[in-house]
């Protein structure tokens, strides 16, 4: 009893293409009923599909397929007549719309019967889906995703042969199975199978592609029936470690958050958010457990969940709550809380948002820095301490820092140092504060304390006026301990040498400042005490001298002609000290060449002279402070945040108070005397390597210093400028009109100087300054590849954007000296981007107050002619001819 | 990422040592040293934690053994000490009351555990059911490679 005849596909096919060549829609109705009824015969006879699979054993599949297609294509036809030419696997993935219709269109017109039991069958079919073919089960799903509607009767069977499926070792049947989950994704299958499709996910067996269909399978059920599947979390009974449901898992998840920018999309970052605040409050629950393993896994989250917020830096509640949170950290029992808690509210404390809140808990990390007994915690609130402070908690932190490093381990101490040094300087309202501070710190401390913290010091002093004579006073009372450490006769040695005369009641005094509050008191002091005369203070600061080392006696005998200066009737009694035989003969080169030189500047020097040569030292040109580059240095990771100082109104005022000096004087006979001993690099540089173009640098650093914007005007063409500019009071008077088109006026090489502030605590201040400042000192390096370098050398191509001059070499042609003289142009030098090595090439932008003028410029030396070829394109015309005229004469 | 992770006893012995990065050997023996000293001096009630390098050092202490795992900036202390007490459950899990001798003669055994747990330095299995299972899997085979060879040095294969 042959179901098809002949071929099996061929009746198929014989039936689509009858359908596509009906003429009217009858002819389609008609064609479609004979086949229906063609069907219902076969039916009929066999009763189910099985038994046609048995009977036709030769091609069961082929069979089953053609069948099933049929019907589908009539499916499509009874659903919509008027596209009666879909194609069978169009149908196919048009599932379930039809399935429903399907059934309605056979069942109700009572003669679906057959269907349904051929349905059945199918699903018989899945049920040996061990013996049946994958075509088969195939077709079974297809059929009951196409045809069986999510509330037939017939799901029970379904579910059935599904979940013999899903345990399948098989993964086509799993596979299959998963599909058939997904496409019917009704509530009851969310209820068969909520417990085996995440088994499925994470047992190691499945393969990935299961894993895959699984994983999304289980989207879809969640997506349709998602209160089912809360409870599906607990199930992963394997991962809950102490009741912390996958404690890795999650820190993973908020570990990779945190590698990504806080989200933009506001529903995103409210989910976000939302999900965060439900992780602190689960913190904030009484724990399941008293094991240590639940606290710390659930803390583990929590500390990952603040790591988060912190990088969002966003929402100021959850900050604040954070903050509080961790507050409860600092006073638990575990040492491991308290310290992490402290890491973490460093970083919560450079937070604009939860630096109040941090604040809050001072006293309690005040109390951990002291009782603490490890030191790594210890360590932990010294950095706490140090981000959480400012302006108005400085002095009492600062305080309670000192205090501590009497007692404080040596293995942190040097680092406390820096941070106190640090501290004071940043958030100094009263500069005599800052200099009893430091003392102090050098005092409890001094082995620690290292050049950086004491050349700041006196740079500071240095740069301002009001805290000069009381500084002098104080380092006076701090010699006169009877052990005092190396670096305080440094800092007294240097101070008093340069100040010594304010506290010694010397008229000189009345030159300085107007605010002499603390010269007065210190004379008082004087005339009460007269112990701290000239005689008194040489004789403190000599006492030391031989219990110190070579540097520091270096300094004391730079300090001692300076006492010859300031005291003039000393000078008897210190030369008889530098005509010592342990100082004109000392086995120290240095010593011995001071002590010597020292000797004859006093004999040869008139006192004019020598008041020239030994005049107080310049104002410092103000930089970032190098306590802080030291620390920087020591913890490059920690300082990224908290260690940036957010103000400097140390830098503005230091060196407005004292700018009459502003271009450095050659002030010391050896080159190796006090300037280079601080190791800055301004005035000693300039004063050793007379390169034309440094000498202004200086100016500029200071002007920029000011605090103001330097910016150009466009050159000037009188040279006249420079005259007129000492005679005006302030700065912005040096700003010369500009001309109506500069740039063109080759001849210039004068720029325009504003500083739009020209008060400085009120008073007007002056300036002489060494001009010209030419327009080289607005060149901003800029660093490029080789492939940039002439990209953008070949667009700077129009003729008066470029200038090229061979000129005859004025100086020497050593290739580092060429180097260092462009370096000193202020244009960077990009190594490696021309071909030939001789060649220099360089790069730099021009800042101009309208704009910026991009600069490239290539140097061909030719040793043996003695010449340079110089060529300059910039981005604006004739810029490049300025340029070129400026550099020549540095060649 | 963990950087390594080492087995040390009270004494200072090293019993176990794992490396995720690679270090020359001389390199390894001087960190190894600096640690144990570091660590050894510490006392019970101190910090688990400690900085070291541009690092952090996570160790605790299990009767006669120190653990002791580096990690990079990044990584959760705490979750490391959890890492650490898995570790340990598993061994005792699997030895049955493990003591530091298990450790000693079947180093191998821990070493298995340590890789199941542990993959490039970052956790790859924590339920510790299926770390079990896969150690039970592994031993099954090597009593299958025992008997094979046993048959074959009696030349019954």
């Amino acid at each position: 009893m042959p179901a098809v005849k002949g071929d099996g596909m061929r009746g198929l096919a014989v039936f689509i293409s009858d359908i596509r060549n009906c003429k009217s829609k009858e002819q389609e109705v008609k064609r479609i009923n004979k086949e229906l009824a063609n069907i219902r015969s076969k039916f009929k006879e066999a009763r189910c599909w099985t038994v046609v699979v048995i009977c036709d054993k030769e091609k069961p599949d082929r069979c089953l397929t053609n069948l099933v297609r049929t019907v589908l294509i009539i499916v499509s036809d009874g659903e919509a007549h008027d596209s009666g030419r879909l194609k069978a696997h169009f149908v196919c993935q048009n599932c379930n719309r039809f399935g429903q219709s399907f059934e309605e269109y056979f069942i109700g017109s009572n003669q679906g019967q057959s269907i349904v039991i051929a349905n059945t069958s199918v699903v018989d079919q899945g049920v040996f889906s061990g013996t049946a073919s994958v075509v088969i089960l195939d077709l079974g799903y297809l059929f009951i995703s196409v045809l069986v509607s999510a509330t037939s009767d017939l799901m029970k069977l379904v579910i059935m042969s599904v979940k013999n499926d899903l345990t399948s070792r098989n993964p086509v049947h799993i596979n299959l199975a998963l599909q058939c989950i997904a496409n019917i994704g009704s509530r009851e299958m969310a209820d068969a199978f909520g417990n085996d499709i995440p088994k499925l996910l994470v047992s190691g067996d499945t393969i990935d592609s299961v894993k895959q269909s699984a994983a999304l399978c289980l989207l879809k059920l969640i997506r349709s029936s998602a209160d089912i599947f809360t409870v599906l979390y607990t199930d992963l009974q394997d991962y809950t470690y102490y009741f912390v449901p996958a404690p890795w898992l999650s820190v993973k998840l908020l570990r990779l958050l945190q590698n990504y920018p806080p989200p933009d999309d506001a529903t995103v970052k409210n989910r976000l958010s939302e999900c965060l605040e439900t992780i602190l409050n689960k913190a904030q629950e009484p724990p399941k457990s008293k094991k240590v393993q639940h606290s710390n896994a659930r803390n583990a989250v929590l500390f990952e969940a603040i790591n988060l917020i912190i990088h969002a830096d966003a929402e100021p509640n959850l900050l604040v709550r954070a903050c509080n949170q961790l507050g409860q950290f600092l006073q638990h029992r575990e040492t491991n809380l308290r310290y992490l808690a402290l890491e973490s509210m460093c970083l919560l404390a450079t937070s604009e948002f939860s630096h109040e809140a941090v604040k809050k808990h001072q006293e309690t990390v005040i109390t951990a820095l002291k009782t603490e007994r490890d030191v790594s915690v210890r360590q932990r609130a010294v950095d706490l301490l140090y981000a959480m402070c400012d302006r108005s908690n400085a002095e009492e932190i600062v305080s309670e820092m000192l205090s501590y490093l009497e007692t404080a381990d040596y293995s942190i101490r040097e680092e406390m140092v820096l941070k106190v040094a640090i501290l004071a300087e940043k958030y100094a309202v009263d500069y005599t504060w800052y200099v009893d501070t430091i003392l102090n710190l050098i005092r409890i401390a001094g082995d620690y304390v290292s050049e950086e913290v004491w050349y700041r010091v006196i740079q500071i002093v240095i740069n301002r006026e009001d805290v000069q004579g009381y500084a002098a006073k104080t380092v006076f009372e701090a010699l006169q301990a009877p052990a005092c450490h190396e670096n305080m006769v440094k800092v007294g040695g240097y101070i008093l040498g340069e100040f010594g005369n304010l506290i010694a009641g010397d008229p000189r005094s009345r030159l300085v400042g107007n605010d002499s509050s603390n010269m007065v008191l210190g004379r008082q002091w004087d005339l009460e005490r007269g112990e701290d005369s000239p005689v008194v203070q040489f004789q403190l600061l000599h006492s030391k001298f031989h219990l110190c080392s070579v540097p520091t006696r270096q300094l004391l005998l730079s300090t001692y002609i300076k006492f010859i200066n300031l005291f003039p009737e000393m000078k008897q009694q210190i030369t008889e000290v530098l005509h010592n035989e342990n100082s004109v003969r000392n086995a120290d080169v240095e010593l011995q060449q001071r002590a010597v030189e020292y000797l004859q500047l006093s004999n040869v020097a008139s006192t004019d002279v020598l008041a020239t040569v030994l005049e107080e030292m310049p104002p410092f040109p103000e930089r970032e402070s190098s306590i802080l580059a030291k620390l920087k240095k020591k913890r490059p990771d920690k300082l990224k945040h908290s260690m940036e100082p957010k103000e400097y109104k140390l830098s503005n005022a230091v060196v407005s108070s004292e700018t009459t000096n502003a271009v450095p004087s050659v002030n010391s006979p050896s080159k190796t005397a006090v300037p280079n001993l601080l190791s800055l690099s301004g005035s000693s540089q300039s004063a050793s390597n007379p390169a034309p173009v440094s000498n202004t640098g200086i100016l500029i650093d200071v002007l920029g210093g000011l605090g103001g914007e330097l910016s150009t005007d466009g050159p000037v063409s009188q040279p006249a400028a420079s005259t007129a500019a000492p005679a005006t009071n302030g700065l912005a008077a040096i700003g010369v009109p500009p001309v109506a088109n500069p740039l063109l006026d080759t001849s210039a090489s004068l720029l325009g100087v504003e500083d739009k502030s020209t008060k400085y605590l009120g008073v007007q201040q002056k300036i002489s300054s060494k001009l010209p400042v030419t327009i080289n000192k607005f060149i901003e390096p800029t660093d490029m590849d080789a492939q940039t370098f002439f990209m953008r050398w070949k667009i700077l191509n129009s003729a008066n954007q470029e200038c090229q001059k061979i000129v005859t070499a004025k100086q020497t042609m050593d290739t580092e000296d060429v180097k260092k003289r462009l370096l000193g142009f202020g244009v960077g030098l990009l190594e490696g981007v021309d071909p030939n090595l001789e060649n220099m090439v360089s790069a730099g932008i021009v800042h101009t107050r309208s704009s910026q003028i991009g600069i490239l410029l290539r140097l061909e030396p030719n040793k043996q002619a003695n010449l340079y070829r110089l060529t300059i394109r910039s981005s604006k015309a004739d810029m490049a001819t300025v340029l070129v005229n400026l550099l020549e004469h540095q060649l | 990422m963990m950087q390594f992770m080492l087995l040390f006893s009270r004494q200072g012995k090293l019993r176990l040592q794992k490396w995720y990065v690679a270090h020359p050997d001389k390199l390894k023996k001087k960190i190894t040293r600096e640690l144990i000293t570091m660590i050894l001096a510490r006392k019970p009630k101190m910090c688990s934690f400690l900085e070291w390098k541009d690092l952090k050092i996570v160790y605790k202490r299990y009767a006669s053994l120190y653990f002791c795992c580096c990690i990079e900036k990044d990584d959760n202390e705490l979750l490391t000490l959890e890492v650490i007490h898995r570790y340990v459950e598993l061994l005792d899990k699997y030895f049955g009351n493990v003591c530091e001798l298990d450790i000693i003669f079947n180093f191998e055994k821990a070493y298995f555990m340590l890789d199941e747990l542990l993959i490039g330095g970052e956790v790859q299995e924590t339920s510790k059911k299926n770390v079990l299972k896969a150690i039970a899997a592994q031993d099954l085979l090597q009593e299958d490679d025992a008997i094979d060879m046993a048959l074959s040095e009696y030349g019954l294969t």
